[in-house]
């Protein structure tokens, strides 16, 4: 079941268009990733699915409902640019976000004192931000995120600005809240840092959806049959016995190691290349070459906006 | 509503802990009470005394120079050249020195310290009325005691008649006063409270919370609790400035003793007055100020105050929530602040003007104008010529201007929050007006 459908939203401003006719499925208990360049438009749908902004044409639907305020409460935000009171106290602030989300005073306390425990911070409670270290001010910023258990949770660029150790940490939380039945949108311009973790994207290019679904489907979709195999032996041993079936694309030697790089012409599956080479060479390894999210967007974007290529790469969004 | 009761709450809270606060609201009165009474301090307090030594060749001077507080006079009958051999040895301060002529007697004054420009001026005075005295007796026979029994004392009273015929006298002086009071705190009020808005709304941009917090409420909620709030905190502080400053005061008059001090006040107010209008001048100060007050429209001017104060604070605390939400730091609020801070200067320096004439062209339209009309309305208030309907008219007219104020400023402040970077302009703000929600 849905959790969130986007229904053909456009969304302009004065002198850019920000998006136009994007849908989207985000399913229930999910990890959904928006992925694209910069400027693609995520940041302005996830305003408009936090209802800071609407959109000009189209509609969201919340579950069976039509996205309207009252859906807050169940919608946790962490923004790119995100940050907190600096001179007011860590507790003092969480408990006022908190029942800005509508909860209850103690009942925010009491579930803050929870997520205090468990990150091991209960001391930081009557410190300033001010005198939090830029990675403890990080957590606070997650708790509070996360402290009035949204069913939605949106997350945009979280990773930027987080160090390697909080990266980890919210990654296992993300993880842990999606067992417990929070679906969750990931917003993020680098393509790779995600794709582990998402169970579907969706692939935004200047305003418009190019591509969207399972990640393990798309992926399967854009394999190209490009295997590597490092081995010991004869070279011209090991081309004559590809000869039909497989096309060589790169050889090279590193310290008495072949690596080469194959195509197979037809659908042929790593079984049938480890068959047709077993006989001649010794294999070390066999790896199917996948295409990263990133090889994906571009090959997309070739496909269906040629045009802006161009474009991307001379941002430096490439 | 519930989180916009939130939302005022924080910021009273925050605001009120805040040791600045505290000192601020501790140190105001102390300050006011030291306005007050550090000139009746000095008033009480023995001027410096100039010890006059004059040497006199005309021998026409002799006995005539009265003594006062300030100036003692002592005729010493040396030479000038002794009188200055001995200048530093003697008591006197300086030597006051009229030359025999056959001409205008030449007067000259040697100091050991130069006297202050206030003493020369009494000095130069005194002998002018000496001389005129002198003149007066030789050549007409009119002695300094006949002089003063025919000094007239003139003071117009200004009784204002109604159309039933009724008569009231009035104060000029109280009225000024008590305008020009309203209209500085008024105008204070604003300028001190409307930055702390604007400074809010600059601290939630930086520190980057402000999208965290709108994804709860509607920055409208957010920009209206935010000036609410901080309209709390002024009326507080006023308030315990107000208590704190009567306590003080009372305290120190109990400790000087009432008669004293209150006489002294009273010729103090009225030093005021006369500065601020000097052709008022009366030799009753003090009955004429109590009779004065009774004759103001107190409620009146309690109500209007109040509803001038606030609704003004309201006005340009949204533009200032506006300006606040247009830039990425204080130090680029400059471009924007001087179509706020223009109308209100402007209406400032006007209310001398609007004194002259409480009832003229200039100050009813100024009263009328929404940006103007807080500090105007309250100057001409006191003088009691402002009619019901003026009074209304300028009310809703002001309850309109802060609705379209804060419309307005609750579409800049809406994109304005989530820009950063960009260097706007007047032009880019007045598309955001235009901007879909």
């Amino acid at each position: 079941m849905d959790l969130l459908h986007v229904k053909r939203v456009y969304k302009s401003y004065a002198d850019h268009k920000a998006l136009h006719n994007v849908s989207l499925h985000v399913k229930e208990q999910s990890i959904f990733g928006l992925l694209g360049p910069n400027g693609a438009g995520k940041t302005t749908l996830i305003r408009i699915i936090n209802q800071i902004t609407g959109p000009d044409k189209g509609e969201i639907m919340f579950g069976k409902e039509k996205l309207s305020p009252k859906h807050i409460s169940q919608i946790g935000y962490l923004p790119e640019e995100r940050g907190l009171y600096k001179k007011m106290k860590v507790g003092e602030q969480a408990l006022y976000l908190a029942q800005l989300k509508g909860m209850d005073k103690g009942e925010a306390k009491y579930k803050l004192k929870q997520w205090f425990e468990k990150f091991e911070i209960d001391s930081w409670w009557d410190k300033r931000i001010e005198e939090l270290s830029k990675g403890m001010a990080q957590k606070i910023q997650f708790i509070t995120t996360v402290l009035h258990e949204p069913k939605l949770l949106i997350l945009d660029e979280p990773f930027s600005g987080f160090d390697p150790i909080n990266t980890n940490l919210i990654k296992k939380e993300i993880l842990e809240l999606r067992e417990n039945g929070t679906t969750i949108i990931f917003s993020t311009h680098n393509m790779e840092s995600v794709e582990e973790i998402c169970d579907d994207i969706a692939l935004i290019n200047k305003s418009k959806k190019i591509l969207d679904g399972n990640v393990t489907e798309i992926k399967e979709a854009f394999k190209s049959n490009v295997f590597e195999i490092v081995f010991v032996g004869n070279m011209i041993a090991f081309t004559n016995a590809l000869w039909t079936a497989f096309e060589l694309l790169e050889t090279k030697n590193v310290n008495g190691r072949m690596h080469v790089k194959v195509r197979a012409n037809k659908a042929s599956d790593m079984n049938e290349l480890i068959k047709t080479i077993v006989q001649d060479v010794q294999i070390i390894s066999v790896n199917e070459i996948t295409p990263s999210m990133n090889d994906i967007f571009i090959q997309k974007v070739q496909e269906v906006m040629p045009e802006t290529l161009a474009e991307l790469e001379e941002e430096g969004k490439l | 509503m519930n989180k916009i009761i939130l939302i005022i709450k924080r910021e009273y809270l925050t605001r009120v802990k805040k040791k600045s606060f505290v000192i601020m609201t501790l140190l105001g009165p102390i300050l006011m009470a030291g306005l007050m009474l550090v000139p009746i301090w000095l008033a009480t307090k023995d001027k410096d005394l100039q010890r006059i030594e004059v040497v006199d060749e005309t021998k026409a001077f002799i006995n005539q120079f009265e003594n006062t507080n300030e100036l003692e006079f002592k005729h010493e009958f040396r030479s000038i050249a002794k009188a200055k051999a001995a200048l530093y040895d003697s008591k006197y301060t300086s030597i006051l020195y009229i030359k025999k002529t056959d001409d205008e007697p030449v007067v000259e004054m040697y100091y050991k310290k130069q006297p202050g420009f206030s003493t020369v001026n009494k000095i130069e005075n005194t002998i002018e009325d000496v001389m005129r005295n002198i003149e007066l007796n030789a050549k007409y026979k009119i002695t300094k005691e006949q002089l003063s029994e025919i000094h007239p004392n003139v003071k117009v009273k200004a009784i204002s008649i109604n159309e039933d015929g009724e008569e009231e006298s009035k104060n000029i002086g109280i009225s000024t006063a008590i305008g020009f009071g309203g209209a500085i705190m008024i105008y204070f009020f604003i300028f001190m409270f409307g930055v702390q808005v604007m400074r809010g709304v600059i601290e939630e941009k930086t520190s980057r919370i402000v999208e965290i917090i709108i994804s709860s409420v509607k920055p409208f909620q957010l920009m209206m609790g935010k000036i609410a709030g901080i309209a709390l905190v002024g009326l507080t502080q006023f308030l315990l400035w107000i208590i704190l400053t009567g306590i003080i005061y009372t305290v120190i008059i109990g400790a000087f003793g009432v008669d004293e001090t209150t006489m002294q006040s009273a010729t103090q107010t009225e030093q005021i007055l006369n500065d601020v209008n000097p052709n008022l001048s009366s030799p009753h100060p003090y009955k004429d100020i109590l009779e004065g007050i009774e004759n103001i429209p107190i409620t009146q001017i309690l109500i209007s105050f109040l509803f001038y104060f606030i609704a003004g604070y309201l006005l340009y605390g949204a533009l200032f929530a506006a300006i606040g939400s247009a830039v990425d730091s204080e130090a680029d609020t400059q471009q924007f602040m001087m179509p706020i801070t223009i109308p209100l200067i402007f209406s400032f320096v006007v209310a001398q003007s609007v004194m002259d004439n409480p009832d003229g062209t200039l100050a009813f339209w100024l009263s009328m104008v929404p940006l103007t009309s807080p500090v105007i309305m309250m100057v001409r208030i006191p003088f009691g010529g402002v009619e019901t309907w003026e009074l209304l008219l300028s009310m809703v007219l002001l309850i309109g201007g802060f609705i379209g104020t804060t419309w307005i400023a609750g579409k800049i402040y809406r994109t304005g929050i989530l820009m950063y970077g960009k260097k706007v302009t007047y032009k880019e703000l007045w598309k955001w007006l235009f901007f879909k929600g």
